[in-house]
Protein backbone atom coordinates (compact mmCIF):
# COMPACT_ATOMS: atom_id res chain seq x y z
CA UNK A 1 0.00 0.00 0.00
CA UNK A 2 1.16 3.55 -0.97
CA UNK A 3 2.06 5.64 1.97
CA UNK A 4 0.34 8.93 1.97
CA UNK A 5 2.00 10.11 4.54
CA UNK A 6 4.69 9.56 7.32
CA UNK A 7 5.58 10.98 10.40
CA UNK A 8 8.19 9.82 13.10
CA UNK A 9 9.04 11.48 16.31
CA UNK A 10 6.98 14.58 15.14
CA UNK A 11 6.73 17.51 17.54
CA UNK A 12 5.96 20.91 17.56
CA UNK A 13 5.81 24.03 19.71
CA UNK A 14 4.76 27.62 18.95
CA UNK A 15 7.35 30.38 18.71
CA UNK A 16 5.88 31.80 22.11
CA UNK A 17 6.77 28.65 23.66
CA UNK A 18 3.43 26.47 23.56
CA UNK A 19 4.24 23.19 23.18
CA UNK A 20 1.36 21.38 21.28
CA UNK A 21 2.64 17.88 20.55
CA UNK A 22 5.33 15.77 20.93
CA UNK A 23 6.49 12.32 19.80
CA UNK A 24 4.10 11.78 17.25
CA UNK A 25 4.18 9.13 14.49
CA UNK A 26 1.83 8.41 11.81
CA UNK A 27 1.48 6.04 8.29
CA UNK A 28 -1.47 6.69 6.50
CA UNK A 29 -2.07 4.86 3.52
CA UNK A 30 -3.46 5.66 0.02
CA UNK A 31 -7.86 5.54 -0.05
CA UNK A 32 -7.46 5.66 3.85
CA UNK A 33 -10.32 7.91 5.61
CA UNK A 34 -8.64 9.14 8.70
CA UNK A 35 -10.91 11.17 11.41
CA UNK A 36 -8.55 13.13 13.41
CA UNK A 37 -10.25 14.27 17.10
CA UNK A 38 -9.56 15.46 20.48
CA UNK A 39 -10.70 18.72 22.44
CA UNK A 40 -9.98 22.16 21.36
CA UNK A 41 -6.64 23.15 21.35
CA UNK A 42 -5.05 19.74 21.17
CA UNK A 43 -3.56 20.56 18.24
CA UNK A 44 -5.31 18.66 15.14
CA UNK A 45 -5.49 22.14 12.71
CA UNK A 46 -1.76 22.18 13.71
CA UNK A 47 -0.45 19.08 13.05
CA UNK A 48 -2.61 19.56 9.91
CA UNK A 49 -0.50 22.33 8.95
CA UNK A 50 2.71 20.59 9.68
CA UNK A 51 1.75 17.40 7.79
CA UNK A 52 1.78 19.55 4.60
CA UNK A 53 4.43 21.82 5.05
CA UNK A 54 2.30 24.70 5.91
CA UNK A 55 3.58 25.26 9.43
CA UNK A 56 7.35 24.21 10.67
CA UNK A 57 7.58 21.45 12.66
CA UNK A 58 10.14 21.63 15.63
CA UNK A 59 11.34 18.25 15.63
CA UNK A 60 10.89 14.41 13.85
CA UNK A 61 10.30 14.10 10.04
CA UNK A 62 8.20 13.74 7.61
CA UNK A 63 6.97 11.96 4.46
CA UNK A 64 4.15 13.57 2.70
CA UNK A 65 3.02 12.29 -0.57
CA UNK A 66 6.83 11.16 -1.37
CA UNK A 67 8.29 14.69 -0.05
CA UNK A 68 10.64 14.07 2.49
CA UNK A 69 11.61 16.96 4.90
CA UNK A 70 12.06 17.74 8.51
CA UNK A 71 10.89 20.80 9.98
CA UNK A 72 9.80 22.65 6.72
CA UNK A 73 9.77 21.20 3.00
CA UNK A 74 11.62 23.06 0.56
CA UNK A 75 10.15 25.88 -1.54
CA UNK A 76 9.87 22.93 -4.40
CA UNK A 77 8.64 20.12 -2.21
CA UNK A 78 5.88 22.65 -0.92
CA UNK A 79 4.80 23.48 -4.42
CA UNK A 80 4.69 19.50 -5.50
CA UNK A 81 3.13 18.68 -2.49
CA UNK A 82 0.45 21.54 -3.13
CA UNK A 83 -0.26 20.31 -6.10
CA UNK A 84 -1.75 17.38 -5.00
CA UNK A 85 -3.78 18.53 -2.48
CA UNK A 86 -7.30 19.65 -1.94
CA UNK A 87 -8.55 22.10 1.12
CA UNK A 88 -11.49 22.24 2.92
CA UNK A 89 -11.67 24.38 6.06
CA UNK A 90 -14.41 25.15 8.49
CA UNK A 91 -15.00 28.24 6.42
CA UNK A 92 -15.94 27.65 2.64
CA UNK A 93 -13.82 30.71 1.84
CA UNK A 94 -15.29 31.39 -1.48
CA UNK A 95 -15.77 34.71 -3.12
CA UNK A 96 -19.06 36.44 -2.60
CA UNK A 97 -19.19 38.17 -6.09
CA UNK A 98 -18.53 35.54 -7.98
CA UNK A 99 -20.14 32.92 -10.26
CA UNK A 100 -20.22 29.24 -8.29
CA UNK A 101 -18.18 28.18 -11.47
CA UNK A 102 -15.50 30.28 -11.13
CA UNK A 103 -14.77 29.85 -7.33
CA UNK A 104 -14.50 26.12 -8.06
CA UNK A 105 -11.99 27.16 -11.29
CA UNK A 106 -10.19 28.97 -8.61
CA UNK A 107 -8.94 25.62 -7.41
CA UNK A 108 -6.93 25.61 -10.44
CA UNK A 109 -4.59 28.84 -8.97
CA UNK A 110 -1.27 27.94 -8.05
CA UNK A 111 -1.02 25.13 -11.37
CA UNK A 112 0.79 26.58 -14.58
CA UNK A 113 -1.01 29.03 -16.12
CA UNK A 114 -3.10 29.43 -13.15
CA UNK A 115 -4.37 32.86 -13.89
CA UNK A 116 -6.67 31.57 -16.38
CA UNK A 117 -8.53 30.49 -13.39
CA UNK A 118 -9.22 34.29 -12.28
CA UNK A 119 -12.70 33.99 -13.91
CA UNK A 120 -14.53 30.98 -15.56
CA UNK A 121 -14.72 33.40 -18.78
CA UNK A 122 -10.76 33.52 -19.29
CA UNK A 123 -10.47 29.81 -18.68
CA UNK A 124 -9.63 26.87 -20.96
CA UNK A 125 -12.36 24.88 -22.03
CA UNK A 126 -11.18 21.71 -20.44
CA UNK A 127 -10.32 23.51 -17.55
CA UNK A 128 -14.07 24.42 -17.66
CA UNK A 129 -15.26 21.07 -18.39
CA UNK A 130 -13.83 19.97 -15.26
CA UNK A 131 -15.11 22.64 -13.12
CA UNK A 132 -18.67 20.94 -14.57
CA UNK A 133 -17.88 17.57 -13.66
CA UNK A 134 -16.72 18.65 -10.14
CA UNK A 135 -19.79 20.93 -9.56
CA UNK A 136 -21.36 17.59 -10.58
CA UNK A 137 -19.77 15.59 -8.28
CA UNK A 138 -21.37 17.51 -5.27
CA UNK A 139 -24.98 17.88 -6.95
CA UNK A 140 -24.74 21.62 -7.51
CA UNK A 141 -24.65 21.35 -11.64
CA UNK A 142 -27.80 23.68 -11.76
CA UNK A 143 -25.96 26.42 -9.30
CA UNK A 144 -22.94 27.10 -11.56
CA UNK A 145 -24.12 30.19 -12.86
CA UNK A 146 -25.26 31.78 -9.79
CA UNK A 147 -23.35 34.08 -7.47
CA UNK A 148 -21.65 32.48 -4.59
CA UNK A 149 -23.28 34.75 -2.02
CA UNK A 150 -26.40 33.52 -3.05
CA UNK A 151 -26.00 29.92 -1.93
CA UNK A 152 -26.97 28.38 1.40
CA UNK A 153 -24.13 27.37 3.86
CA UNK A 154 -24.65 24.21 3.17
CA UNK A 155 -24.24 24.16 -0.65
CA UNK A 156 -21.54 26.86 -0.29
CA UNK A 157 -19.62 24.17 1.39
CA UNK A 158 -20.04 21.70 -1.01
CA UNK A 159 -18.98 24.19 -4.00
CA UNK A 160 -15.62 24.67 -1.76
CA UNK A 161 -15.45 20.52 -1.85
CA UNK A 162 -15.68 21.12 -5.76
CA UNK A 163 -12.77 23.29 -5.63
CA UNK A 164 -10.55 21.41 -4.03
CA UNK A 165 -11.96 18.27 -6.35
CA UNK A 166 -11.00 20.43 -9.49
CA UNK A 167 -7.38 19.79 -8.74
CA UNK A 168 -7.63 16.03 -9.05
CA UNK A 169 -5.81 15.83 -5.53
CA UNK A 170 -4.90 12.57 -4.22
CA UNK A 171 -5.31 13.81 -0.93
CA UNK A 172 -7.90 15.92 0.50
CA UNK A 173 -7.63 17.74 3.78
CA UNK A 174 -10.55 19.18 5.88
CA UNK A 175 -10.20 20.94 8.69
CA UNK A 176 -14.00 20.92 10.89
CA UNK A 177 -15.74 21.18 7.16
CA UNK A 178 -19.27 20.23 8.94
CA UNK A 179 -18.68 22.33 12.18
CA UNK A 180 -20.41 25.42 11.32
CA UNK A 181 -23.73 23.59 9.07
CA UNK A 182 -26.84 22.44 10.62
CA UNK A 183 -26.98 18.14 11.21
CA UNK A 184 -28.44 17.24 7.62
CA UNK A 185 -26.26 20.01 5.97
CA UNK A 186 -23.54 18.82 7.50
CA UNK A 187 -24.26 14.90 6.91
CA UNK A 188 -24.48 15.95 3.72
CA UNK A 189 -21.10 17.49 3.14
CA UNK A 190 -19.62 14.73 4.68
CA UNK A 191 -21.08 12.15 3.07
CA UNK A 192 -20.12 13.50 -0.53
CA UNK A 193 -16.86 13.89 1.08
CA UNK A 194 -16.66 10.41 2.27
CA UNK A 195 -18.12 9.00 -1.39
CA UNK A 196 -15.95 11.00 -3.49
CA UNK A 197 -12.83 9.46 -1.72
CA UNK A 198 -14.22 6.03 -2.26
CA UNK A 199 -15.04 6.85 -5.89
CA UNK A 200 -12.42 8.46 -7.04
CA UNK A 201 -9.41 6.66 -4.57
CA UNK A 202 -8.64 10.03 -2.25
CA UNK A 203 -7.39 10.10 0.68
CA UNK A 204 -9.16 11.16 2.67
CA UNK A 205 -7.96 13.39 6.40
CA UNK A 206 -10.33 15.11 8.31
CA UNK A 207 -10.99 16.87 11.60
CA UNK A 208 -14.16 17.16 14.06
CA UNK A 209 -15.83 17.30 16.84
CA UNK A 210 -19.05 15.20 15.94
CA UNK A 211 -18.08 11.95 17.23
CA UNK A 212 -21.40 10.61 14.91
CA UNK A 213 -19.19 11.89 11.74
CA UNK A 214 -16.11 10.06 13.31
CA UNK A 215 -17.59 6.88 13.16
CA UNK A 216 -19.27 6.96 10.09
CA UNK A 217 -17.19 8.46 7.46
CA UNK A 218 -13.83 7.25 8.41
CA UNK A 219 -11.81 3.91 7.94
CA UNK A 220 -9.73 4.83 10.49
CA UNK A 221 -9.75 7.75 14.05
CA UNK A 222 -6.88 9.42 15.28
CA UNK A 223 -7.59 10.66 18.54
CA UNK A 224 -4.91 12.96 20.28
CA UNK A 225 -4.95 14.46 23.59
CA UNK A 226 -2.49 15.91 25.99
CA UNK A 227 0.01 16.66 23.05
CA UNK A 228 0.12 12.31 22.18
CA UNK A 229 -1.85 10.38 19.81
CA UNK A 230 -4.33 8.30 22.48
CA UNK A 231 -5.42 6.04 19.80
CA UNK A 232 -4.77 5.37 16.26
CA UNK A 233 -6.98 2.17 15.14
CA UNK A 234 -9.72 1.05 12.70
CA UNK A 235 -12.78 2.60 13.39
CA UNK A 236 -14.28 -0.97 13.31
CA UNK A 237 -12.47 -1.27 16.60
CA UNK A 238 -13.28 2.46 17.82
CA UNK A 239 -15.81 1.89 21.30
CA UNK A 240 -17.87 4.91 22.38
CA UNK A 241 -16.23 4.68 25.91
CA UNK A 242 -12.93 4.99 23.79
CA UNK A 243 -14.23 8.37 22.55
CA UNK A 244 -15.19 9.57 25.82
CA UNK A 245 -11.94 8.92 27.43
CA UNK A 246 -10.31 11.26 24.82
CA UNK A 247 -12.31 14.18 26.13
CA UNK A 248 -12.52 13.60 29.52
CA UNK A 249 -9.87 15.46 31.69
CA UNK B 1 -30.95 66.39 44.51
CA UNK B 2 -31.36 65.98 40.86
CA UNK B 3 -28.83 69.49 40.07
CA UNK B 4 -26.20 67.79 42.26
CA UNK B 5 -26.10 64.14 40.79
CA UNK B 6 -26.32 66.68 36.99
CA UNK B 7 -23.27 68.69 38.42
CA UNK B 8 -21.36 65.75 39.15
CA UNK B 9 -21.80 64.10 36.11
CA UNK B 10 -20.57 66.85 34.13
CA UNK B 11 -16.80 67.46 34.48
CA UNK B 12 -15.19 70.55 35.43
CA UNK B 13 -13.50 72.25 33.40
CA UNK B 14 -9.76 71.57 33.06
CA UNK B 15 -7.28 75.14 33.24
CA UNK B 16 -5.50 73.61 30.19
CA UNK B 17 -8.89 73.16 28.06
CA UNK B 18 -9.82 76.84 29.30
CA UNK B 19 -6.55 78.22 28.92
CA UNK B 20 -6.90 76.43 25.12
CA UNK B 21 -10.24 77.58 24.39
CA UNK B 22 -9.23 81.56 25.08
CA UNK B 23 -6.02 81.17 22.99
CA UNK B 24 -8.36 79.36 19.97
CA UNK B 25 -10.80 82.78 20.53
CA UNK B 26 -8.44 85.05 20.19
CA UNK B 27 -6.33 83.68 17.53
CA UNK B 28 -9.61 83.80 15.39
CA UNK B 29 -10.68 87.31 16.78
CA UNK B 30 -6.90 88.69 15.76
CA UNK B 31 -7.41 87.13 12.49
CA UNK B 32 -11.00 88.10 11.58
CA UNK B 33 -9.36 91.83 12.08
CA UNK B 34 -6.78 91.26 9.63
CA UNK B 35 -8.49 89.00 6.31
CA UNK B 36 -12.13 89.07 7.06
CA UNK B 37 -14.19 92.06 5.58
CA UNK B 38 -14.98 95.29 7.64
CA UNK B 39 -18.13 96.54 7.88
CA UNK B 40 -17.26 99.61 5.44
CA UNK B 41 -16.20 97.06 2.65
CA UNK B 42 -19.27 95.03 2.94
CA UNK B 43 -21.15 97.98 2.56
CA UNK B 44 -19.31 99.31 -0.17
CA UNK B 45 -19.11 95.49 -1.95
CA UNK B 46 -22.98 94.84 -1.85
CA UNK B 47 -23.57 98.13 -4.22
CA UNK B 48 -20.90 96.98 -6.53
CA UNK B 49 -21.28 93.35 -6.23
CA UNK B 50 -24.98 94.27 -7.56
CA UNK B 51 -23.75 96.34 -10.25
CA UNK B 52 -21.62 93.33 -11.44
CA UNK B 53 -24.74 90.69 -11.41
CA UNK B 54 -26.27 93.45 -13.03
CA UNK B 55 -23.80 93.81 -15.93
CA UNK B 56 -23.78 90.10 -16.11
CA UNK B 57 -27.58 90.43 -17.25
CA UNK B 58 -28.82 88.99 -19.31
CA UNK B 59 -26.71 86.32 -20.31
CA UNK B 60 -24.85 86.39 -23.65
CA UNK B 61 -27.00 83.96 -25.67
CA UNK B 62 -25.39 84.61 -29.11
CA UNK B 63 -24.73 81.17 -31.35
CA UNK B 64 -21.59 81.95 -32.21
CA UNK B 65 -20.13 82.69 -28.67
CA UNK B 66 -22.89 79.60 -27.37
CA UNK B 67 -20.65 77.09 -30.17
CA UNK B 68 -17.48 78.06 -28.50
CA UNK B 69 -18.99 77.32 -25.22
CA UNK B 70 -20.18 74.20 -26.44
CA UNK B 71 -16.54 73.22 -27.66
CA UNK B 72 -15.04 74.51 -25.09
CA UNK B 73 -17.18 72.47 -22.47
CA UNK B 74 -16.45 69.51 -24.33
CA UNK B 75 -12.82 69.79 -24.09
CA UNK B 76 -13.76 70.25 -20.47
CA UNK B 77 -15.53 66.99 -20.62
CA UNK B 78 -12.67 65.12 -22.55
CA UNK B 79 -10.13 66.37 -20.11
CA UNK B 80 -11.92 65.13 -17.06
CA UNK B 81 -12.81 61.64 -18.69
CA UNK B 82 -9.21 60.89 -20.04
CA UNK B 83 -7.54 62.12 -16.97
CA UNK B 84 -10.30 60.27 -14.58
CA UNK B 85 -9.94 57.09 -16.85
CA UNK B 86 -6.00 57.04 -17.13
CA UNK B 87 -5.94 58.24 -13.44
CA UNK B 88 -8.27 55.15 -12.25
CA UNK B 89 -6.16 52.30 -14.58
CA UNK B 90 -2.83 54.09 -12.76
CA UNK B 91 -4.21 54.00 -9.32
CA UNK B 92 -5.14 50.17 -9.13
CA UNK B 93 -0.90 49.13 -9.18
CA UNK B 94 -0.39 52.26 -7.04
CA UNK B 95 -3.46 50.81 -4.53
CA UNK B 96 -1.93 47.34 -5.05
CA UNK B 97 1.41 48.34 -4.19
CA UNK B 98 0.15 50.40 -0.65
CA UNK B 99 -2.69 47.95 0.43
CA UNK B 100 -1.69 46.29 3.46
CA UNK B 101 -1.15 42.78 3.91
CA UNK B 102 -2.09 42.52 -0.27
CA UNK B 103 1.24 44.45 -0.98
CA UNK B 104 3.87 42.40 -3.28
CA UNK B 105 6.56 44.41 -1.93
CA UNK B 106 5.92 44.34 1.79
CA UNK B 107 7.17 47.38 3.87
CA UNK B 108 8.05 49.57 1.10
CA UNK B 109 4.65 49.93 0.57
CA UNK B 110 4.74 53.13 2.48
CA UNK B 111 6.61 54.57 -0.62
CA UNK B 112 4.04 54.29 -2.38
CA UNK B 113 1.56 55.51 -0.06
CA UNK B 114 3.75 58.34 0.50
CA UNK B 115 4.04 59.30 -2.85
CA UNK B 116 0.22 59.01 -3.52
CA UNK B 117 -0.25 61.17 -0.44
CA UNK B 118 1.63 63.84 -2.34
CA UNK B 119 -0.43 63.61 -5.47
CA UNK B 120 -3.20 64.03 -3.31
CA UNK B 121 -2.05 66.95 -0.82
CA UNK B 122 -0.88 69.33 -3.52
CA UNK B 123 -3.90 71.19 -4.42
CA UNK B 124 -4.65 70.45 -8.58
CA UNK B 125 -3.87 74.49 -9.25
CA UNK B 126 -0.64 73.93 -8.35
CA UNK B 127 -0.53 70.54 -10.19
CA UNK B 128 -1.83 72.65 -13.21
CA UNK B 129 0.63 75.58 -12.67
CA UNK B 130 3.33 72.98 -12.85
CA UNK B 131 2.12 71.28 -15.69
CA UNK B 132 1.76 74.72 -18.04
CA UNK B 133 5.25 75.54 -17.30
CA UNK B 134 5.99 71.72 -18.62
CA UNK B 135 4.33 70.97 -21.34
CA UNK B 136 2.82 74.50 -22.17
CA UNK B 137 -0.62 75.99 -22.23
CA UNK B 138 -3.83 74.25 -23.21
CA UNK B 139 -5.44 70.66 -22.72
CA UNK B 140 -2.60 68.26 -21.74
CA UNK B 141 -1.61 70.31 -18.91
CA UNK B 142 -4.92 69.81 -17.88
CA UNK B 143 -5.38 66.37 -18.67
CA UNK B 144 -1.72 65.67 -16.53
CA UNK B 145 -3.56 67.40 -13.83
CA UNK B 146 -6.64 65.28 -13.73
CA UNK B 147 -4.44 62.18 -13.74
CA UNK B 148 -2.52 63.07 -10.98
CA UNK B 149 -5.09 64.29 -8.95
CA UNK B 150 -7.37 61.10 -9.66
CA UNK B 151 -4.05 59.15 -8.36
CA UNK B 152 -4.14 60.78 -5.21
CA UNK B 153 -7.71 60.13 -4.59
CA UNK B 154 -8.44 56.74 -5.81
CA UNK B 155 -4.99 55.15 -4.88
CA UNK B 156 -5.82 55.71 -1.36
CA UNK B 157 -9.47 54.98 -1.29
CA UNK B 158 -8.61 51.84 -3.82
CA UNK B 159 -6.12 50.67 -1.47
CA UNK B 160 -8.66 51.01 1.38
CA UNK B 161 -11.37 48.65 -0.44
CA UNK B 162 -8.40 45.87 -1.35
CA UNK B 163 -7.44 46.20 2.50
CA UNK B 164 -11.41 45.65 3.19
CA UNK B 165 -11.74 42.73 1.27
CA UNK B 166 -12.97 39.42 2.48
CA UNK B 167 -9.68 37.69 4.31
CA UNK B 168 -11.06 34.08 4.09
CA UNK B 169 -11.11 33.56 0.40
CA UNK B 170 -8.35 35.00 -0.14
CA UNK B 171 -6.52 32.74 2.64
CA UNK B 172 -8.31 29.43 1.24
CA UNK B 173 -6.22 30.63 -2.12
CA UNK B 174 -2.97 31.21 -0.67
CA UNK B 175 -3.77 27.88 0.53
CA UNK B 176 -3.28 26.22 -2.52
CA UNK B 177 -0.23 27.65 -3.76
CA UNK B 178 -2.46 30.64 -5.23
CA UNK B 179 0.33 33.69 -6.68
CA UNK B 180 -0.25 37.11 -4.71
CA UNK B 181 -1.64 38.81 -8.60
CA UNK B 182 -3.99 35.77 -8.96
CA UNK B 183 -5.14 36.33 -5.55
CA UNK B 184 -5.77 39.96 -6.31
CA UNK B 185 -7.38 39.63 -9.49
CA UNK B 186 -9.61 36.46 -8.28
CA UNK B 187 -10.52 37.38 -5.26
CA UNK B 188 -9.57 40.81 -4.17
CA UNK B 189 -10.93 42.96 -6.82
CA UNK B 190 -13.99 41.26 -7.46
CA UNK B 191 -14.58 41.56 -3.59
CA UNK B 192 -13.88 45.38 -3.99
CA UNK B 193 -15.44 46.04 -7.03
CA UNK B 194 -18.52 47.90 -5.82
CA UNK B 195 -16.57 50.02 -3.90
CA UNK B 196 -14.10 50.28 -6.45
CA UNK B 197 -16.68 51.80 -9.00
CA UNK B 198 -18.16 53.87 -6.39
CA UNK B 199 -14.97 55.42 -5.51
CA UNK B 200 -14.05 55.71 -9.40
CA UNK B 201 -18.06 57.60 -9.58
CA UNK B 202 -16.91 60.22 -7.50
CA UNK B 203 -13.39 60.82 -8.94
CA UNK B 204 -15.05 61.42 -12.38
CA UNK B 205 -17.37 63.56 -10.74
CA UNK B 206 -14.57 65.73 -8.72
CA UNK B 207 -12.72 65.59 -11.77
CA UNK B 208 -15.38 67.78 -13.99
CA UNK B 209 -15.49 70.00 -11.44
CA UNK B 210 -11.41 70.57 -11.18
CA UNK B 211 -11.09 70.34 -14.61
CA UNK B 212 -13.85 73.34 -15.26
CA UNK B 213 -11.04 75.74 -13.21
CA UNK B 214 -8.17 74.28 -14.73
CA UNK B 215 -8.74 76.77 -17.14
CA UNK B 216 -8.04 80.24 -14.96
CA UNK B 217 -4.14 79.22 -15.17
CA UNK B 218 -4.29 78.09 -18.47
CA UNK B 219 -4.37 74.34 -18.75
CA UNK B 220 -7.51 74.28 -21.03
CA UNK B 221 -11.24 73.64 -21.12
CA UNK B 222 -14.13 75.97 -20.23
CA UNK B 223 -11.83 77.77 -17.32
CA UNK B 224 -10.09 79.81 -19.94
CA UNK B 225 -12.76 81.19 -21.57
CA UNK B 226 -14.06 82.08 -17.86
CA UNK B 227 -11.00 83.95 -17.25
CA UNK B 228 -10.59 85.98 -20.88
CA UNK B 229 -14.55 86.85 -20.18
CA UNK B 230 -13.43 88.22 -16.74
CA UNK B 231 -9.94 89.78 -17.97
CA UNK B 232 -11.90 91.91 -20.72
CA UNK B 233 -14.74 92.89 -18.63
CA UNK B 234 -17.17 90.75 -20.99
CA UNK B 235 -19.56 90.35 -17.94
CA UNK B 236 -22.61 88.88 -20.10
CA UNK B 237 -20.13 85.97 -21.49
CA UNK B 238 -19.35 85.46 -17.72
CA UNK B 239 -22.52 84.99 -16.92
CA UNK B 240 -23.18 82.95 -19.69
CA UNK B 241 -20.24 80.38 -18.87
CA UNK B 242 -20.97 80.07 -15.40
CA UNK B 243 -24.65 79.06 -15.71
CA UNK B 244 -23.56 76.28 -18.47
CA UNK B 245 -20.85 75.05 -15.50
CA UNK B 246 -23.63 74.84 -13.08
CA UNK B 247 -25.90 72.99 -15.22
CA UNK B 248 -23.06 70.25 -16.33
CA UNK B 249 -21.79 69.98 -12.57
CA UNK B 250 -25.63 69.81 -11.18
CA UNK B 251 -26.17 66.96 -14.29
CA UNK B 252 -22.17 65.27 -13.78
CA UNK B 253 -24.06 65.06 -9.73
CA UNK B 254 -27.34 63.72 -10.87
CA UNK B 255 -25.70 60.99 -13.39
CA UNK B 256 -23.29 59.93 -11.01
CA UNK B 257 -25.87 59.44 -8.30
CA UNK B 258 -27.99 57.21 -10.00
CA UNK B 259 -25.08 55.03 -11.41
CA UNK B 260 -23.93 54.71 -7.98
CA UNK B 261 -27.75 53.41 -6.75
CA UNK B 262 -27.07 51.14 -9.21
CA UNK B 263 -24.08 49.11 -8.08
CA UNK B 264 -24.09 46.42 -5.41
N1 LIG C 1 -0.19 30.71 15.78
C1 LIG C 1 -0.15 30.21 17.03
N2 LIG C 1 0.75 30.66 17.91
C2 LIG C 1 0.81 30.15 19.17
N3 LIG C 1 0.00 29.17 19.63
C3 LIG C 1 -0.95 28.69 18.78
C4 LIG C 1 -1.07 29.17 17.44
N4 LIG C 1 -2.07 28.49 16.85
C5 LIG C 1 -2.54 27.63 17.77
N5 LIG C 1 -1.87 27.74 18.93
C6 LIG C 1 -2.08 26.94 20.14
O1 LIG C 1 -1.77 25.60 19.83
C7 LIG C 1 -2.69 24.71 20.42
C8 LIG C 1 -3.32 23.83 19.36
O2 LIG C 1 -4.15 24.60 18.52
P1 LIG C 1 -4.95 23.98 17.31
O3 LIG C 1 -5.64 25.08 16.64
O4 LIG C 1 -4.03 23.15 16.52
O5 LIG C 1 -5.98 23.05 18.08
P2 LIG C 1 -7.23 22.29 17.49
O6 LIG C 1 -7.14 20.90 17.97
O7 LIG C 1 -7.34 22.49 16.04
O8 LIG C 1 -8.41 23.02 18.24
P3 LIG C 1 -9.90 23.31 17.75
O9 LIG C 1 -10.64 22.05 17.98
O10 LIG C 1 -10.37 24.37 18.68
O11 LIG C 1 -9.84 23.72 16.33
C9 LIG C 1 -3.71 25.57 21.15
O12 LIG C 1 -3.38 25.60 22.51
C10 LIG C 1 -3.53 26.94 20.56
O13 LIG C 1 -3.80 27.91 21.51
MG1 LIG D 1 -8.70 23.48 14.75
Amino acid sequence: MTAIILARDLAKNYPNGKAVFSNIGLNIVARERVALIGSNGAGKSTLLKCLIGLLPSSDGEIVTLGERFRSTPSLAQLQRIRRQIGFVFQHHGLVNRQSVLTNVLQGKLGLPGGWRAWHHSIAKQHWREEAMQSLADVRLLDKAGARADALSGGQAQRVAIARALVRRPKLLIADEPAASLDPTAGRDVMSIFSDLALEHGITFIYTTHDMQHALEYSDRIIALKAGKVFFDRSTADVTRADLRDVFDA
Amino acid sequence: MHDRLMLRRLPPISPITFSLAVALAALVIVSAGQVAPSPGQLAGGIPRMANLVDRMMPPNLEPDFLLRVFWRMVETFQIALVGTVVGVVLSLPFAWLSARDITPIGPFRHISRMLVSLFRTVPDLVWALLFVSAVGLGAVAGTMTIVIDTIGFCGRFFAEAMEDADKKPQEALFAIGAKRFSVLCGAVLPDAMPSLINTTLFALEKAVRSSVVLGLVGAGGIGQELKVAFDLFQYRNASTIILVIFAIVVVMELATDRLRSKVQ
